[in-house]
């Protein structure tokens, strides 16, 4: 899991297996290439109980995976980010359009990530930034749809993010979301599985603390798609809901599922007042 | 086919019958939690004991808890308390409530119950994220339980 660390610094390796956990600097700024500001501690959103300040999990990782996200030449994520930029101009399905010809520059929709998920009034549908870049795909391109969580998508959710950094997440949990909401909420409080654990009980009641060699955070997904050093790819918010859940000696659910797409929303909303960070990197 | 393995290799080592093995469903609880009976029967081992507290695979209670005299295997969890001088806080029968079902000790807290079948909401099979396959093992065996409880015994200040 350090190896990425290590290689950059080899005395680092005997101090690391000494000393345990590798030591995070929790009151760091995050400020990246010396321009964009995030926000990566503030006050909890009212509709969170069990918070006072809501923190990004950037805070909570080592000082050596803080730094590559400081500027995006370090960060690996922004790689394929750059990706998603090439595609976006390229002409796709039976319409012969690209994203380009919607939507211009990228830059134009730097107010999409931080409300998403949210509700598609024409769809009468939720819809997380992954199900909106396919209903693009599908209703405006006559494109196939990209499988959830799979690198094209991803690489276009980076890139999406990328131009909403330093802008606030801000998602909606009222209105005709409401009950999506609520049942995000009943998940996230329900404990699972042989271990018994539910998301509270590890990212609410133990932030800070280690669990073993993991430093835990409070599961925001404001920096999400995230680029994990573990598995050197980028990684979407379901898929680590999936392995959270399954870390629990659970059944978990399908990742694209109604419960991961309420789930989403009410973590997301559980950042309001974060700022946009992804694409990001944790280890 | 694990329990049935472990069971039969009880009878086999000992001269106390399988039949002595007390069964998750049957344990007997106190009013405090603790658990007076030995699970298996058959003393416990704290070498062996020390091997499961640390095993990611069995006991893995360092992933929660520090443990001074564990202090050679790296990354103690900090969401328990420490577990120096336990033995000087608890009796044998309250240390193997605590193990077998902590709920039973400590109402709602993050601690598993390594010795449960039952009362799970969507169980999976083992890390796989797929549904568990009934009926469910405990995380840890009855003689597991004993050897962890005996090598708790030995953590007094
Ligand atoms: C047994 C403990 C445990 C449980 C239960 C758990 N998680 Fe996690 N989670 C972790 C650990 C350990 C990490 C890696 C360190 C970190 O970022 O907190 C993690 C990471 C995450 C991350 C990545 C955060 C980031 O900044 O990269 C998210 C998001 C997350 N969890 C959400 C959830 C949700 C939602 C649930 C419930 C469905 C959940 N977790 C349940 C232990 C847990
Ligand atoms: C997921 C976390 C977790 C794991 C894994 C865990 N524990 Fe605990 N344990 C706790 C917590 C938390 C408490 C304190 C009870 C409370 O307040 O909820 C506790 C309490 C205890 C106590 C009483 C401590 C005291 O000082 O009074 C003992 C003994 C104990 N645990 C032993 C174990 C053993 C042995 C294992 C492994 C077989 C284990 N625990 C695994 C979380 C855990």
């Amino acid at each position: 899991m350090y190896m990425k660390t290590l290689i950059k610094s080899g005395v680092a390796v005997i101090a690391l297996l000494a000393a345990g956990p590798v030591a995070a600097d929790e009151d760091a700024d995050l400020i990246i290439n010396d321009e964009i500001e995030i926000t990566v501690r503030a006050e909890a959103p009212a509709h969170v109980d069990g918070l006072r300040t809501i923190y990004s999990g950037w805070v909570f990782r080592a000082d050596e995976t803080q730094a590559l996200q400081m500027d995006d030449f370090e960060n690996p994520a922004m790689l394929f980010a750059d990706e998603a930029r090439e595609k976006w101009t390229r002409v796709e399905g039976s319409a012969e359009k690209s994203c380009a010809d919607c939507h211009g520059e990228p830059e134009s929709l730097a107010d999409a990530r931080g409300t998403y998920p949210k509700w598609n009034d024409q769809a009468q549908e939720v819809r997380t930034l992954a199900m909106q870049v396919n209903g693009c795909r599908t209703e405006q391109m006559g494109a196939e749809a990209w499988k959830y969580d799979s690198a094209e998508l991803l690489n276009m959710e980076a890139l999406l993010s990328s131009v909403a950094r330093g802008n606030p997440v801000n998602v909606a949990i009222d209105g005709p979301v409401a009950a999506t909401f609520e049942l995000g909420k009943e998940i996230y409080y329900s404990r699972f599985g042989q271990l018994d654990l539910s998301c509270a009980n590890c990212h609410e009641e133990n932030y800070g603390n280690n669990i073993r060699a993991d430093h835990l955070s409070q599961g925001q997904i404001n920096g999400f798609p995230t680029y994990r050093l573990k598995n050197a790819r980028l990684n979407g918010a379901q898929t680590r809901f999936r392995g959270c859940i399954r870390d629990t000696r659970a059944e978990t659910y399908a990742v694209g599922s109604e419960e991961f797409i309420a789930l989403e929303l009410y973590v997301a909303s559980r950042g309001n007042g974060l700022s946009v960070e992804g694409p990001s990197v944790r280890n | 086919m694990k329990r049935i393995l472990t069971a039969g290799a009880v009878s086999f080592l000992s001269t106390v019958a399988a039949t002595a093995e007390v069964l998750p469903e049957d344990i007997v609880f106190g009013e405090y939690g603790e658990v007076e009976v030995s699970l298996s029967g058959v003393a416990g081992d704290p070498v062996s004991g020390e091997a499961l507290m640390v095993a990611r695979g069995k006991g893995n209670c360092l992933a929660c808890h520090q443990v001074t005299a564990l202090e050679q295997h790296p990354f103690h969890g900090e969401v328990g308390p420490s577990l120096d001088g336990v033995a000087d806080r608890w009796s044998e029968a309250e240390l193997r409530g605590i193990v077998v079902n902590a709920k039973m000790t400590y109402e709602g807290t993050v601690m598993p119950a390594f010795y449960k079948v039952s009362g799970f909401y969507r169980p999976g099979d083992a890390y796989t994220g797929k549904a568990a396959v009934m009926p469910l093992s405990p995380l840890l065996t009855a003689q597991e339980i004993e050897d962890i409880v005996a090598y708790l015994l030995t953590l007094s200040d």
